[in-house]
């Protein structure tokens, strides 16, 4: 675990207490069973940002707190371990955008309202259904942007996107010249494809060429927090699990068979851990933050790939049912390991940078 | 190995083909061309259409469905040499087995070998004709991996059993016609207090609660039984056998288990899923190496696995028993075909996991609950863990621990 101060301490336990308390997975239960496309719970969210979460990477004057990555990755950690369903990670990449590239007067105008909750934003970056921001067709025209997304996250509870088009990044409302067609992937959370047709777009021209690049470090460092949160999550109910399930006269964490799968599931939590923990901090100090946001990312992937699969197949029959929760981690796995790169693009891109 | 095979014998076998191609000719509805039995019967009563309904009995009126069987119960009588014919030619049709499930696969072989006249007379004719289904009472809440901890009693009446307990993810129980099921009859023993039971679904008392899965369907149950009465006659074997003919039944549904990863046999390759979803290069291969290479690394692995399969085919028929890899097999199918499924959804993205609606196509989302309903595969059946314990235990002779 980073050493952290004391206020992200403080931080990391505020979120770790209304996690548990307030939203444990039974609320994404019900996220779930109202089906709305929006996918969920607005008054949860009100509190998040109440708490200050939606702001804790944008700068205080613009009503944020300035914590930075690491303190955002401590609260995405733990809303992860429950699976709580809300815009947050979205809202927080779509502000960075923002800060990294917005004019004094898009900065004051969305990030105020970012910190408080009264808008949510998301990123639009892909055209497909692979994560390939090499692959942008999308244009903005006098202002106008003409285009399609796909699979955006979040996007039909966001007022701005924050999209790409192949010369930068550009904003653009809910409005006029969007329109959503919803995407209902496996893990049940807001997915939509959108379409943008002479929408009214404004650049965010203070950023350098690299700013959808430095988005996208971002994008996975958060992304690899919410999946460490998961796989903790997994992993602490599978040893629950083998501790308390009898069979053979003999609880099941006496096999040594079981003990040396936990052993190795262990110390791949503890390297996802540190490298997610790295990604986050390179983005705080900005040294190296590329390849350690892929680092991040890409040893997320893959082991909460293969928590998520022992943690159903430890746990037997029970891990197959619906009214287990190990399932619902699985499913949401999948659908992050695609998210803003797959294990082997990432691994491309690694390589790349290494100049081999 | 080519062996000379005699003229007459080659005769036989073309008149043979010959007589099944013109079966097939004569009754396989053309509309049921490329469809093929769903996930062995237990996925769902769907409601047979008339053209299913008539090739189901076409075949189960000739014994083909279950081939091999004797032919004085209503099986085929076929050699295993015709029975390869049939599926062959079933293949070129583009038809397939109407008949399938856990009567099938598991219930009447053993049936077969451990029932009495009377009980073959009884219930391996509506077996080969596909008109019963059965269902598996095996598991409790306490007896999964260690199945001979199971607690449900068989209160033995005079004339009857009364049976009591609970059972649990049986597969297929709400829409079976009969269950199979281990139950206690002596509480003094674990193994010897065990026997093999026929109960009816439909008796008063047994009642079934189905249980939604990951994958969204319910293709399993939890069975209670409340004062079942089960007539004496329903005993397959002697009473206290139950945990021998038990455990022989899970030899065939291992053997049929192995492979049968749903995803496994799908129709189109890896190869042509990865160029219909990605990036072609203008030479035809996959753009992407990595992807090609984890490709190719797969269906290395697969074909193995089929020799495999094959070469414990062929031990086990010249051994007149178990071959060692046999146990080997099931672990090793139920992974590959695992793999398959993720490697499919990995190579279809976004795409590849849909849960509804209509921008995705059936294949997708059938591909999406068949990748998670195939995670069971390797939990039920005898788990890996379990296999694992049985190579190192029963063929490399290695010690328990504890
Ligand atoms: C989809 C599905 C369908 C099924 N259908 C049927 C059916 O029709 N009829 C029926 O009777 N049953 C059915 N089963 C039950 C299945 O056979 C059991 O789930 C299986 O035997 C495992 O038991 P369990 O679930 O209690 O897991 P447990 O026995 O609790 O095992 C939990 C984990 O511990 C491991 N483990 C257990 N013991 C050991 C050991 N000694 N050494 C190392 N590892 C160990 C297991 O491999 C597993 O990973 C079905 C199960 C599923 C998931």
């Amino acid at each position: 675990m980073a050493v952290l101060n004391e206020e992200q301490e403080m931080l990391r336990d505020m979120a770790r207490e209304w996690a548990t308390n307030e939203s444990p997975v039974t609320e994404f239960r019900k996220v779930r069973a109202r089906g709305e496309p929006e996918a969920f719970d607005r008054e949860a969210y009100a509190t998040m940002a109440e708490m200050g979460w939606a702001g804790v990477i944008i700068p205080e004057e613009h009503g944020g707190s300035d914590f930075g990555f690491l303190s955002a990755g401590l609260v995405i950690e733990e809303l992860g371990k429950t699976l709580t369903a809300s815009p947050l990670i979205a809202t927080t990449l779509a502000a960075s955008a923002i800060i990294l590239g917005g004019s004094e007067q898009q900065k004051s105008k969305w990030l105020p309202k970012l910190a408080h909750g009264e808008a949510i934003a998301t990123l639009a970056i892909d055209e497909g259904a692979h994560h390939d921001p090499d692959a942008i067709e999308a244009v903005v025209v006098e202002g106008k942007l003409t285009g399609t997304k796909a699979f955006v996250a979040e996007a039909h509870g966001a007022d701005l996107f924050v999209v790409a088009a192949k010369d930068g990044l550009y904003l653009v409302e809910k409005g006029d010249g969007v329109t959503l067609t919803t995407r209902r992937l496996t893990d049940q959370r807001s997915h939509a494809d959108i379409a943008f047709d002479g929408a009214a777009a404004e650049k965010l021209a203070d950023g350098g060429d690299d700013l959808l690049g430095r988005v996208l470090d971002r994008a996975r460092v958060l992304t690899a927090a919410e999946m460490l949160g998961m796989a903790q999550t997994v992993f602490d109910m599978t040893l629950a699990y083998l501790k308390q399930r009898v069979q053979f006269n003999q609880v099941l964490s006496t096999f040594q068979a079981l003990q040396h799968r936990m052993a190795d599931l262990f110390a791949d939590l503890a390297q996802m851990r540190s490298a997610v923990e790295a990604g986050l901090q390179a983005i705080d100090s900005g040294a190296g933050a590329e390849r350690a946001a892929i680092v991040a990312k890409a040893e997320a992937n893959r082991v909460l790939h293969t928590i998520s699969n022992e943690g159903i197949q430890l746990h037997g029959g029970i891990g197959m049912t619906d009214e287990y929760d190990v399932g619902f981690y699985l499913k949401r796995a999948r659908v992050l390991e695609n998210a803003w790169g797959t294990t082997s693009l990432l691994r491309d891109r690694f390589a790349s940078l290494g100049g081999y | 190995m080519a062996t000379q095979i005699e003229p007459e014998a080659r005769d036989s076998a073309e008149l043979f083909r010959e007589e099944v191609r013109q079966f097939i000719a004569d009754n396989f509805p053309e509309e049921l061309k490329g469809k093929g039995l769903s996930m062995g019967g237990v996925e769902g009563a769907t409601k047979e259409s008339p053209a299913q309904k008539s090739w189901r009995e076409a075949m189960g009126g000739r014994g083909w469905g279950t081939p091999t069987w004797p032919k004085e119960y209503g099986g085929g009588g076929l050699s295993r040499k015709q029975a390869a014919i049939l599926n062959e030619e079933l293949a070129r049709a583009g038809a397939y087995n109407p008949i399938g499930g856990m009567g099938v696969m598991m219930f009447g072989p053993t049936l077969l070998e451990y029932g009495s006249e009377a009980q073959k007379q009884e219930h391996i004719p509506p077996i080969c004709r596909g008109e019963i289904r059965w269902c598996q009472g095996y598991s409790e809440p306490n007896a999964g991996s260690d199945l001979a901890n199971l607690q449900t009693m068989a209160e033995d009446k005079g004339d009857h059993y009364l049976v009591n307990g609970q059972k649990t993810w049986t597969s297929g129980g709400q829409w079976a016609d009969k269950c199979f099921a281990i139950v206690r009859t002596d509480r003094s023993d674990k193994h010897k207090g065990i026997s093999f039971l026929l109960i009816d679904m439909d008796s008063p008392g047994v009642e079934v609660r189905p249980i939604t899965m990951i994958s969204g369907t319910s293709p399993f149950c939890e069975t209670f039984f409340t004062d079942v009465k089960v007539p004496k006659e329903n005993l397959v074997g002697e009473e206290g056998q139950g945990w021998t003919i038990g455990k022989r039944l899970l030899q065939h549904e291992r053997t049929n288990l192995s492979g049968a990863a749903p995803g496994s046999r799908s129709g189109a390759s890896l190869a042509d899923i990865a160029k219909k979803y990605g990036r072609v290069s203008k030479d035809g291969t996959l753009a992407d190496p990595v992807l090609r290479d984890r490709i190719a690394d797969f269906e290395i692995r697969w074909t193995s696995f089929l020799h495999t399969a094959r070469r414990a085919v062929e031990e086990s028929k010249a051994q007149g028993g178990v071959s060692e890899i046999s146990s080997a097999l099931k672990k090793l199918g139920t992974k590959l075909g695992q793999e398959r499924a993720e490697l499919t959804i990995e190579i279809m993205g976004l795409q590849g996991l849909g849960w509804e609606g209509d921008n995705f196509s059936p294949v997708e989302l059938q591909g999406v609950r068949a990748w998670l309903y195939g995670k069971a595969t390797t939990i039920y059946g005898g788990s890996t863990e379990i296999q694992n314990n049985v190579i190192a235990k029963r063929v490399l002779g290695m010690l328990d621990h504890q």
